[in-house]
C-alpha cells in the first residue's frame, strides 16, 4: 500500500470577532485603511437596505425577499475584488456583490417587487440577474469562463452558491468542467449553515464544503466569512490565478444565516434562538468597524453620519422604486424572442385587446 | 368531521398512509421539522420518525433518482419537489427510469412512487415560482398525472397515487391550497385515478379545466347562470390518462366546449382534449371548441401575474364567442 494522494483544506481569518488582527503578517489589505473603511461603508449600506426592504416587504410594498443579512462581507468581499470586465453569477441574496457591480438599489427592490425591469440593471450588462434555481449559475459562470478561455480574454467568472447548493449537481459538474478545462472561474460557497430549513451536517457528510472542490482538482479553501479581510485575500488570490490562466478555485466562506431564510420562511419554527444570539456575536460589522476604531480612522460620529447616508440613500431608492410604472402587458411578449413571431404577435394582439375590453 | 383545505387533505392523506402502510415514506427538502414550505407535511416527522419522512440534501435529481431505487426495491416513496419550477432536474430520472423501468423489464420491475409538487401562478411567489408545466409530464409515456381541485380529491386522489403500482406526478394548485375548506372524513377511500369529476351539471356549453382554473370556471359558470346560459364544469383531474368519455358525453349533450388552463397555449394539455373532440366528437359540436389559457411567453412575474393568467372575464367572452358562434 502507498499513499498516492493526500489533500488537506486550510482555513483562513485574519481578523477575529472582536477585530483583532489573529498573525503579525497580516495581508496587505489590512493596512490599506482607506479601502477598508470604503468596504465597511457598502457593507453597512447593504445592511441599512436589507432592513428596509424586509420592512417594505411587511408592510405589502415588496414581494417576497430574501436578507443578506450576516453574508455583507462575502458579499462585498466579492464583488469589490472584481474587474468591470469580470462577469457576476449571483444566486439571490448578494446584494452586496450586486451593489459592488453598480446595480442600483431601487433595481433590486424592482426585482423582488415583482418586474422584470430589475434584472435589466445599471450593472455590466455581461453580468448575469439574480438566479432562483439553486446551483444553475454555477453552470453560467463555467460556461462563461470557457468563453472567455477560447476567446483568450484575461476575464473571469465569479459564481457563488449556498451549502444546499453544493450538494447539487449543477455545481459539482461545474467544478468539474472548471477542473477538466482549466477554466477562469471561482466558485464561492456561501456556507451559511442552513439551507432553509436543513442544517450543515445534513447536506453533506463531507468534512468541509471546499473539499469538494479538490475532487475537481481546484485549489480549495475554507475561510471565515465574516472577516472580510479573509474573504478578499482568497479572492484576490482566486482572482489572480484565474486571470494568469492557471484556472479556476473554490473559497468555502464560512457565516450564518442570521434572517430568516426569506421573508416567506418563520426560522424559529426548526433553528433555536441561542444558535442565533451566539452567530450574532460573529457578524461582520461589528469585527471591521471595532478593527477600523483600534486603527483610529473611524469614530461614533462618523457612524452616525454614515448610518444617516445609507438611509437617505435608501429612502431615494425606495422613492426610485414605487415609481417604476407597471409593466403594461406587451412587456411579457416583446422580450420573448429577437423578433416576435407570428403566433406570438396574434396572442399579443388578443392580450391588448381583452385588456382594453 | 372536521373542514380543512386542499393542503390539509394532502396532509391527512400522506398521514393515514404513513400510518397504515410501513413501506410509504415521504422525502423533500425542508418536508420534516419545518413541515414543507407550505406545510404539506406539518407535524408529520414528528408524529412518525425521521425513518418515514426525510429531509434530503438539496438536489432535484437525487430526490427522484434515490425515490426511484426505493419504489423498485418495494418501498412507495412519496417524493416532494418543493416547487414545479425545481422539478426539471428531475425529469431525467423520471423519463429514464421511473416511466419506463416496467416496460424495459416487461413488467418485472414498477416503480410505485408518487412525486409531490405544488405548482401554478396567482400568489405573488418570485421568479420561477409560478408556472404551469403539466403538459410536459403528460406527455411522457409510463407516467400518470394528477391534479386534485378540492380538499376531498386532494385526499382521495393522493391516496390513490400513492396505492398505484406506478409512478404518478401530483401536481398540487398552490393558490387554491387554502382558499377554501371542505368537510373530508379521514376514512381511507380512495378516488378513481382515470377519471374526470363532473363539478356542476349544465345543458349549454362544456367548460373543461383542472387545478386552480376550477376556481375561476366554477365563478364564469355562476355567471352565465345568470345570463340564462347553462353550463356543465368538468375538472379533469387525471390529464393522464386522460378521461375523454366524460368530457365527449357531455359535449354530446351542450354541443359546445370551453377548454381553460393556466398553463401556456401551444402543446398545453387543452390541446389533446380539442384534438380528441375533433376525432371523436366533432358531429356533436354546434361550434368550434375554444381555449381559454395562459400565453405562450413565460409566465411573468407578479406585477403582472394576473394578466398572464385566465380569468373569470376571459373565460365568459370565450363562452359567449361559442354561443354567437351557433
Ligand atoms: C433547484 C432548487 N430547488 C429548491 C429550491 C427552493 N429553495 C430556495 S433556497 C433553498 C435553500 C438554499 O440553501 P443554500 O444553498 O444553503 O443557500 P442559502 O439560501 O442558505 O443562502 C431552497 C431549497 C430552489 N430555489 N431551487
Ligand atoms: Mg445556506
Amino acid at each position: 500500500m502507498k499513499t498516492i494522494a493526500s489533500f488537506e483544506i486550510k482555513y483562513y481569518q485574519f481578523l477575529d470577532e472582536h477585530g483583532k488582527p489573529v498573525i503579525e503578517n497580516m495581508p496587505a489589505l489590512a493596512s490599506d485603511l482607506d479601502q477598508l473603511t470604503q468596504l465597511y461603508k457598502t457593507m453597512t449600506q447593504v445592511r441599512i437596505f436589507d432592513d428596509k426592504a424586509i420592512k417594505l416587504q411587511r408592510t405589502g410594498k415588496l414581494g417576497t425577499y430574501a436578507s443578506s443579512l450576516g453574508h455583507e462581507a462575502i458579499h462585498v468581499g466579492m464583488g469589490s475584488a472584481m474587474k468591470h470586465e469580470d462577469v457576476l453569477a449571483p444566486m439571490y441574496r448578494e446584494y452586496g456583490a450586486m451593489m459592488c457591480r453598480g446595480v442600483k438599489m431601487s433595481e433590486i427592490l424592482t426585482y423582488w417587487g415583482g418586474n422584470e425591469e430589475g434584472s435589466n440593471f445599471s450593472g455590466p450588462a455581461h453580468d448575469y440577474p439574480i438566479c432562483v434555481p439553486i446551483a444553475t449559475q454555477c453552470m453560467l459562470a463555467s460556461g462563461s469562463a470557457m468563453a472567455f478561455k477560447l476567446r483568450k480574454q484575461p476575464r473571469v467568472a465569479v459564481t457563488i452558491v449556498g451549502d444546499g447548493g453544493s450538494s447539487k449537481g449543477d455545481f459539482l459538474e461545474a467544478l468539474n468542467a472548471a477542473g477538466a478545462w482549466q477554466l477562469p472561474v471561482v466558485f464561492v460557497i456561501a456556507n451559511n449553515q442552513w439551507a432553509i430549513s436543513v442544517p450543515r451536517k445534513k447536506q453533506s457528510g463531507a468534512q468541509t464544503l471546499a473539499q469538494k472542490g479538490l475532487a475537481a482538482g481546484l485549489p480549495s479553501v475554507q475561510v471565515d466569512g465574516n472577516d472580510i479581510v479573509a474573504v478578499r485575500w482568497a479572492m484576490d488570490t482566486a482572482i489572480k490565478r484565474a486571470r494568469e490562466g492557471k484556472g479556476a478555485s473554490v473559497i468555502e466562506c464560512i457565516t450564518y444565516r442570521l434572517s430568516d431564510h426569506t421573508t416567506a420562511d418563520d426560522a424559529s419554527r426548526y433553528r433555536p434562538t441561542d444558535e442565533v444570539e451566539d452567530a450574532w456575536k460573529l457578524e461582520p460589522l461589528i469585527r471591521l468597524k471595532a478593527y477600523l476604531k483600534d486603527q483610529g480612522v473611524w469614530s461614533d460620529d462618523q457612524q452616525t453620519e454614515l448610518e444617516t447616508e445609507c438611509a437617505s440613500a435608501v429612502e431615494d431608492a425606495v422613492t426610485e422604486y414605487m415609481n417604476t410604472p407597471i409593466p403594461a402587458i406587451t412587456e411579457m411578449f416583446d422580450h420573448m424572442y429577437d423578433e416576435l413571431p407570428h403566433d406570438l404577435a396574434q396572442q399579443r394582439a388578443f392580450a391588448l385587446e381583452t385588456e382594453n375590453g | 368531521m372536521a373542514e380543512i383545505t386542499l393542503v390539509e387533505a394532502v396532509s391527512m392523506a400522506l398521514a393515514h398512509e404513513i400510518a397504515h402502510d410501513p413501506d410509504v415514506v415521504i422525502l423533500g427538502e425542508d418536508v420534516g421539522i419545518n413541515g414543507g414550505v407550505f406545510r404539506a407535511t406539518a407535524g408529520l416527522q414528528q408524529r412518525f420518525g425521521d425513518d418515514r419522512v426525510i429531509d434530503t440534501p438539496l438536489a432535484e435529481a437525487m430526490i427522484a433518482g434515490i425515490a426511484i431505487g426505493m419504489a423498485t426495491q418495494g418501498m412507495k416513496p412519496v417524493a416532494e419537489a418543493q416547487f414545479m419550477g425545481f422539478i426539471y432536474p428531475m425529469i431525467d430520472q423520471i423519463i429514464c427510469h421511473a416511466a419506463r423501468l416496467r416496460n424495459r423489464t416487461r413488467g418485472r420491475m414498477s416503480v410505485p412512487m408518487v412525486l409531490r409538487a405544488p405548482y401554478g401562478g396567482g400568489i405573488h411567489a418570485p421568479e420561477h415560482h409560478s408556472e404551469s408545466t403539466e403538459a410536459l409530464f403528460a406527455h411522457m409515456p409510463g407516467v400518470r398525472v394528477v391534479i386534485p381541485s378540492s380538499p376531498s380529491r386532494a385526499y382521495g386522489l393522493l391516496l390513490a397515487a400513492i396505492r398505484n403500482p406506478d409512478p404518478v406526478i401530483f401536481l398540487e394548485p398552490k393558490r387554491i391550497y387554502r382558499l377554501y375548506k371542505e368537510e373530508v372524513t379521514d376514512d381511507g377511500e380512495d378516488l378513481p385515478l382515470d377519471m374526470c369529476f363532473v363539478l356542476r351539471d349544465g345543458g349549454d356549453v362544456t367548460l373543461v379545466t383542472w387545478g386552480a382554473m376550477t376556481k375561476e370556471t366554477l365563478e364564469a359558470a355562476d355567471a352565465l347562470t345568470e345570463q340564462g346560459i347553462s353550463a356543465e364544469v368538468i375538472d379533469v383531474a387525471t390529464i393522464k390518462p386522460l378521461d375523454m368519455d366524460t368530457i365527449l358525453e357531455s359535449v354530446k349533450k351542450t354541443g359546445r366546449c370551453v377548454i381553460i388552463h393556466e398553463a401556456a397555449r401551444t402543446c398545453g394539455v387543452g390541446a389533446e382534449i380539442a384534438a380528441q373532440l375533433a376525432e371523436k366528437g366533432l358531429y356533436d359540436l354546434h361550434a368550434p371548441v375554444q381555449r381559454v389559457t395562459g400565453y405562450d411567453t413565460i409566465m411573468p412575474l407578479y406585477k403582472i401575474e394576473k394578466k398572464y393568467m385566465p380569468s373569470t372575464a376571459r373565460i365568459l367572452k370565450a363562452v359567449n364567442d361559442v354561443m354567437e358562434m351557433s
